[in-house]
């Protein structure tokens, strides 16, 4: 048609609809990115038609530069607070702050439809403003935030006339017991996705129950500890199209009718693929969920402390389907055996402590990870909290498997050695950072020396994220890894040897990561000061213990806390006192 | 590259050394990470210092020099504060003791006794014949205890007065209030003849 004696396609020939149709197949974020430096008119292009929005850190850039950047935003995904904020290692009103973020799209007309955070502080004010700015807002998604309360859920609730889903997961919520349930209208009828087992209150279950009743379209339902059993069984009649369910309290009579009520509804419920919750359980009541295990790929029982092993390991034989399993150490490395011959297909193990205070009593050691790499050869996902490890147990695990992508091990000690030969676990790790090529995010623990570092830097070529504790000997360690790891996005350190020579080497690294986090190691005041003064593409910002009221001027000083970021809009105007902005 | 010198006498002072010189220098070719316990005051951890502080998870490799134990590491283990709440709730909650008064006809003082420690009747009935130096006899649903002058009997929620061995053992401990030792003359109104 168009093409004659030209042996290219001119793109440019054709309209922006059909370049603006083309990008709609391209969802990743980083090739909608790479679309956008191609020419001026496919930025252009790829600007009005991006509606999918991800910022790993909300302080990179402003609510208005994002608005003007992409007017039509659709969904936005922000972070907060640094990781290790989950371990309460970042203060209170250190910031993340969801507020400015509504006020900006309300003003500016964004038609917001989806709403994820992470790790941020969400008011009930910013809540009420989303719920009435946004007219066909569909989802909200809160992870790890706080900040608000059930007031807050309310105006989602009794607002939002579109709401598909509201997903409330590990969220520190103030619960008022307002009855928030009540507050979606009788004509609310569309919601997907219900969770909220992180609230600690009452719940109006007659409410629930209406509410479960009129959502045809409900596939997914987290109940909290304050449903009661014969609720669930009452829920479960009126929706047996769940694809996910997370149980509240899940203690009853075995003997009792409303427990044969509960076992013929579950088995009614044949599309159920994901199962948790048993925030309070009796162990006696397990059997009447075995005829869903058949079918089920994510099992979660991490909440479930009344489950002792061999309850856990006669529930698991049922679950030959499972893909990712959330359990508690208590299940023991005998109990994992069974997890390795049962579930061939398992590609994601998270073991939690079921003890997390008394660091000496983690029930599984390296054994039962052997036994998993072993049985269970698609496994790409690992988060393991143990009494032990030994380099052996690594070297076979890196040999089983070399699918890892996420490979966190956390050993309970945080500096003990292999206990059969007394020493560090470098080798341990380099096996597993040369076995498996894909290896994105990884963890460390246990003794370990620079040499654990050497292999990093020379082997995990697309590592991403690496979080280091107690670990490293020199400078040496930390600069291994940031000349080695090209692709390093986060890094995260607490309490290593690691000072200004480090920190100073490559100051050009920095830009191309999100963030480094750098908490009780050498680095001095001084040393934070030149870094931000050389690059004012990046915020420095120490943070300062509770007990350092007064801003001390000797560079020589070690700082607590020190937390820098690539931005393109400079210093955040709301970081409180005791964050200093360098 | 480490000798194992240093770890072999279960010392390990180097882990717990204070070191002054500046970063990047070791001593000698064994060094060992620094950790650095001894430079800044630690804050206890809220949650943590609820636990026994005295919960003592020292490997075998340490000493008494060794790092602060581990409920004092602020933020270790890496476990997210909303799961150690939660859990930590849960803990209580499944492991309180149940300690109810147990007595005896004919004894001057009465005992306390937790029925959690026990798996079932039997562990239950040889602790109270140990303590109180009797024997309770053969139970059967039938008789109740044969052979025995006395009678384990229990004050249930409802406040009546049950024989020891009814029910099962999870509803035993969920509904008793008290023990009592009664002697076997005036416990034979209970359990066989009834119903």
């Amino acid at each position: 048609m168009f093409w004659g004696s030209r042996k290219t396609i001119d793109m440019n020939y054709f309209p922006d609809e059909v370049l603006e149709h083309v990008f709609d197949f391209i969802t990743s974020h980083k090739d909608r990115n790479s679309v956008s430096l191609v020419c001026k008119s496919w930025y252009k292009i790829e600007k009005y038609s991006r509606q999918r929005v991800f910022l790993g850190n909300c302080y990179s850039i402003s609510p208005e530069r994002l608005i003007a950047r992409f007017p039509g935003l659709k969904s936005l995904t922000l972070k907060g607070k640094p990781h290790f904020a989950d371990f309460n290692l970042v203060p209170d009103d250190w910031g993340g702050f969801l507020y400015p973020w509504i006020k900006a799209m309300a003003k500016s007309r964004i038609g917001l439809e989806e709403l994820r955070l992470k790790r941020m502080v969400v008011s009930d004010e910013s809540l009420e403003l989303l719920s009435e700015s946004f007219p066909n807002f569909k989802s909200l998604v809160l992870v790890s935030c706080e900040g608000f309360t059930t007031d807050g859920l309310a105006a989602i609730a009794a607002n939002c006339r579109f709401l598909r889903e509201l997903d409330l997961q590990e969220n520190e919520v103030e619960d008022h017991r307002g009855h928030w349930l009540s507050c979606f209208p009788e004509s609310c009828t569309s919601l997907v996705s219900l969770n909220f087992a992180c609230l600690k209150g009452e719940i109006n279950l007659a409410s629930l129950e209406r509410l479960v009743a009129r959502s045809p379209n409900l596939k997914s339902l987290r109940l909290n500890r304050a449903v009661p059993f014969d609720t669930l069984q009452r829920l479960l009649i009126r929706a047996p199209q769940l694809v996910d369910l997370g149980t509240g309290s899940y203690v009853h009579d075995p003997s009792s009718e409303a427990y044969n009520k509960l076992k013929a509804a579950i088995q009614n419920c044949n599309s159920i693929r994901s199962l948790s919750g048993f925030l309070e359980v009796a162990p006696c009541c397990m059997s009447a969920i075995y005829p869903i295990c058949e079918n089920l790929t994510f099992l979660n029982l991490s909440y479930a402390a009344g489950l002792q092993s061999n309850e856990l390991t006669k529930l698991i034989h049922h679950c030959r389907k499972l893909q990712r399993l959330w359990i508690l150490d208590c299940i023991g490395d005998k109990g994992l055996g069974v997890v390795a011959s049962t579930c061939k297909e398992l590609q994601e193990l998270r073991v939690f402590p079921s003890d997390p205070f008394d660091a000496g009593n983690a029930a599984v050691t390296e054994e039962g990870l052997v036994l998993i790499s072993a049985g269970c050869p698609k496994l790409n996902s690992l988060l393991y909290f143990c009494q032990q490890m030994t380099n052996a147990a690594l070297i076979t695990v890196a040999k089983n498997c070399t699918n890892f992508i996420r490979f966190r091990l956390c050993i309970l000690d945080p500096i003990k050695p292999d206990p059969v030969t007394n020493q560090p676990l470098d080798e341990g790790f380099g096996a597993i950072v040369r076995s498996c090529k894909g290896l994105k995010r990884l963890s460390l623990s246990g003794l370990l020396t620079d040499q654990v570092f050497y292999y990093i830097g020379m082997y995990a070529k697309k590592l991403e994220m690496l979080s280091i504790a107690f670990a490293g000997n020199s400078d040496k360690g930390m600069l291994y890894v940031l000349n080695g790891c090209k692709k390093l996005r986060k890094l995260e350190i607490r309490d290593c040897p690691f000072g200004d020579t480090a920190l100073l080497e490559d100051m050009g690294k920095y830009e191309t990561m999100r963030s480094l986090w750098m908490s009780t190691c050498e680095v001095t005041l001084g040393a934070c000061k030149v870094l931000a003064k050389k690059m004012p593409s990046l915020n420095v910002e120490i943070i300062n213990g509770s007990e350092q009221t007064e801003f001390n001027l000797d560079d020589r000083q070690k700082v607590d806390k020190m937390y820098l970021y690539r931005t393109l809009v400079g210093h955040r105007k709301d970081a409180p006192e005791f964050v200093w902005l360098l | 590259m480490e000798s194992s010198s240093t770890y072999e006498n279960g010392l390990n002072l180097k882990a717990t050394e204070l070191r002054l010189g500046l970063p990047g220098t070791t001593d000698e070719e064994t060094a060992v990470p620094c950790v650095r316990n001894n430079k800044r005051p630690l804050q206890e951890d809220a949650a943590a210092a609820d636990e026994k502080c005295g919960a003592n998870g020292k490997s075998e490799s340490q000493n008494e020099t060794a790092p602060p134990s581990k409920a004092q590491i602020v933020g270790w283990p890496p476990v997210q504060s909303y799961r150690k709440n939660n859990l930590q709730a849960k803990k209580h909650e499944t492991e309180a003791g149940i300690y109810v008064k147990v007595s005896m006809d004919g004894a001057p003082y009465l005992r306390k006794i937790d029925l959690r420690v026990y798996k079932g009747y039997p562990q239950l009935l040889q602790a109270l014949e140990n303590m109180f130096k009797f024997t309770a006899g053969e139970y059967s649903e039938r008789e109740g205890y044969k052979g025995s002058d006395y009678a384990p009997t229990y004050e249930d929620k409802d406040g009546d007065w049950m024989l020891v061995g009814d029910v099962p053992w999870q509803m035993f401990i969920t509904s008793c209030k008290r023990l009592r030792i009664m002697k076997a003359s005036e416990a034979r109104g209970l359990g066989c003849g009834t119903v």
